[in-house]
């Protein structure tokens, strides 16, 4: 190329300027060497992101641990004065009795064996519907076939509450835990079939023929570019997925005699312990909320391409 | 002066064996692209469409054709036929002798836009076609690396496409086609999506990357400028349904530059395209009157 061509190439775009010998060089080094426009995408970028989180979302943040602080107020003065108009406070401990509670509860071993047990039944249950959940997403979205076998029992059977198949559970199980494992799996696994289905449909037909194109087998479409192009859904479903499961638990755990924050719950309210029955449901609330959580943080490296740049 | 050195070394490091100039005896030429009364009907709920019509084309080995006409003409659905995505309802497609059946790796595409895989870097998105044809993923990594500093994105090679510029990104398509060394490429309107200054950069590029690999590509535009600047041949279609209703030789004399844009040669063989697509396409208009 002239060095007149060369000019436009510049006032173009910052583009071919990579394109002489220097390219080849550059690429083996590491990101500190590496152009300007290169360096201010790579690191840049986060760092502006992170002093502008800070600024704009931490007084938000502010606001909602000042909304909450103000909820637990009213509730420690509408029970210390026995609040009783339509809702009653009268049998409803306060904040600060649960506090101290809660202290009793840390202080031993019982508490810290129902939540163990929960996060067992949990983690076995959660991870049996995210395997049979994608796999059955995968195939529905893929194949009408399938699609019509299996999408009728799905539309029969998630609107069932969880509660409603404790019968049929022990029933149709040998032990107690595994039908506390069958109740919280059904939970989870209908966002995840649903959102995995949904997430595999959106496939991009003209990615399918780019990699067609560039001699990728089924197999190879399904692996490069189904399941990548399905994956912000499933994370979305698994998020979902792992929320019902923790309140699925809950009337799952109803069955057991034993342990785990569910039947923790249920056995206060028996017995007739109020601070216990918030404590349990707290626990679940918590813990249901940071388990969703670490499902979204842990699958964030499945989505780092979606993260930055803000052309699409 | 400099600028051409550079050029010659960056060329240097593609695999020579498999690029179609230097492959020497000319029974060994690949890329010849025949077509004989291709028609095309689709489906439509309102009944059968008649897309393309008794299309007939033959493409030399190493020859630069545009398929010019109009939005809707049928330029991307006998394109597809080429390339293995849409069957002919008649007639019958063959590249090098073999008749198409199916999308495949010597025959690269690009796209007008966003057909980059979003999820894969860009040295990711160009080791995919050599990965696919078997080859290790170091090796595919290597293949990668060599047509990204041809198309002069070796430093973006981690980014992500979505946050490369649209040309940027079309020059990851072109390097992505080109990797796994196709007898034809297949470009549809490549560079339809970009400004008019980074277009004609484009274009200079390609014409760079072709000198080289001369290969045969098939390139769909519906910009008269672009279509003389580029090929060897314009083969023009007319709407509904689409024909071919004319094939001008380009006799311009290569390597091109931007500088040709304003010459008289040029200018001279501009008009004689408008002519005679003004004048073919009044035709067109006069037979589906009568027939009408
Ligand atoms: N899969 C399909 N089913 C039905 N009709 C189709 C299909 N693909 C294309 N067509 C029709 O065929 C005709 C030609 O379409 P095509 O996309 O090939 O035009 P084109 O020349 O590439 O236009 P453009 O310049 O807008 O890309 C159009 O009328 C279009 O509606
Ligand atoms: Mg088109």
């Amino acid at each position: 190329m002239d060095s007149k061509s060369n000019a436009a190439l510049r006032t173009a775009e910052p583009l071919a300027e990579a394109g002489t010998t220097s390219g080849l060089k550059r690429q083996d080094s590491e990101q500190p060497t590496s152009p300007t426009r290169n360096a201010a995408q790579t690191s840049e970028a986060p760092r502006r992101l992170q002093t502008g989180w800070l600024k704009t979302m931490g007084p938000r943040y502010l606001v909602r641990i000042a909304a909450l602080i103000v909820a637990v107020l009213l509730w420690e003065l509408a029970s210390t004065r026995g609040f009783n108009f339509y809702i009653n406070f009268d049998n409803i401990p306060a904040p600060s009795v649960v506090g101290s509670a809660l202290i009793t509860e840390l202080t031993g071993q019982e508490f810290y064996l129902h939540i163990l047990h929960s996060l067992e039944r949990v983690a076995i249950a959660y991870l049996l519907a995210v395997i049979i959940g994608v796999l059955l997403g995968v195939a529905m979205g893929r194949s009408r076939w399938a699609e019509d076998i299996i999408l009728p029992y799905i539309e029969l059977l998630r609107p069932i509450p969880a509660v409603a198949w404790i019968p049929l559970a022990i029933l149709m199980l040998p032990t107690e835990q595994s039908s506390i494992i069958f109740i919280t799996f059904l939970g989870a696994l209908f966002p995840v079939i649903l959102n995995t289905v949904h997430g595999v449909e959106q496939t991009n037909g003209v990615l399918v023929r780019a990699a067609r194109s560039l001699g990728a087998s089924r197999t190879a479409i399904l692996w490069h570019v189904v399941l990548p192009g399905a994956m912000p859904s499933i994370v979305a479903g698994l998020a979902i997925g792992m929320g019902v499961a923790w309140f699925s638990l809950l009337a799952g755990e109803i069955i057991s005699g034993q342990y785990g924050i569910g039947y923790y719950t249920w056995n206060s309210y028996t017995l007739i312990q109020y601070p216990q029955i918030i404590i349990g449901m707290l626990t679940i609330g918590g813990l249901g909320t940071l388990c969703t959580l670490l499902v979204r943080k842990g699958c964030n490296p499945l989505l780092k391409w979606q993260a930055k740049g803000g052309r699409s | 002066m400099n600028e051409a050195l550079a050029n010659d070394n960056r060329l240097a490091v593609l695999d020579h064996s498999r690029l179609q100039a230097k492959s020497g005896t000319p029974g060994a030429e690949r890329g010849r692209i025949s077509v004989r009364d291709v028609d095309i009907v689709f489906d439509t709920a309102s009944g059968p469409h008649t897309a393309v019509e008794n299309a007939s084309l033959t493409v030399r080995p190493g020859e630069f054709i545009c398929l010019l006409g109009p939005s809707g003409c049928g330029k991307s659905t006998l394109m597809n036929t080429i390339a293995g995505f849409v069957t002919p309802s008649s007639g019958e497609v063959r590249v090098d002798g073999v008749a198409v059946t199916e999308p495949g790796p010597d025959r690269g595409m690009v796209f007008q836009q966003h057909s980059l895989f979003p999820w894969k870097t860009v040295k990711e998105n160009v080791a995919f076609g050599p990965l696919m044809s078997g080859v290790g993923s170091q090796e595919a990594n290597s293949v990668a690396r060599t047509f990204l500093s041809l198309v002069g994105l070796a430093a973006f090679e981690n980014a992500y496409p979505n946050t490369l510029s649209g040309g940027m990104q079309q020059r990851v398509g072109i390097a992505r086609a080109l990797a796994n060394y196709p007898s034809v490429l297949l470009m549809d309107e490549p560079f339809g999506a970009l400004d008019a200054q980074t277009r004609i950069m484009m274009q200079e590029n390609l014409l760079d990357i072709w000198r080289e690999f001369r290969n045969t590509v098939v390139f769909v535009t519906h910009d008269i400028d672009e279509a003389v600047f580029l090929s060897d041949r314009i083969v023009v279609m007319s709407a509904s349904p689409g024909k071919i209703i004319a094939d001008i030789d380009v006799d311009l004399p290569r390597p091109r530059e931007q500088s040709l844009l304003t010459s008289p040669e040029f200018m001279a063989l501009k008009r004689q395209c408008l002519d005679l697509i003004r004048k073919e396409t009044l035709n067109a208009f006069k037979q589906q009157n009568r027939a009408g």
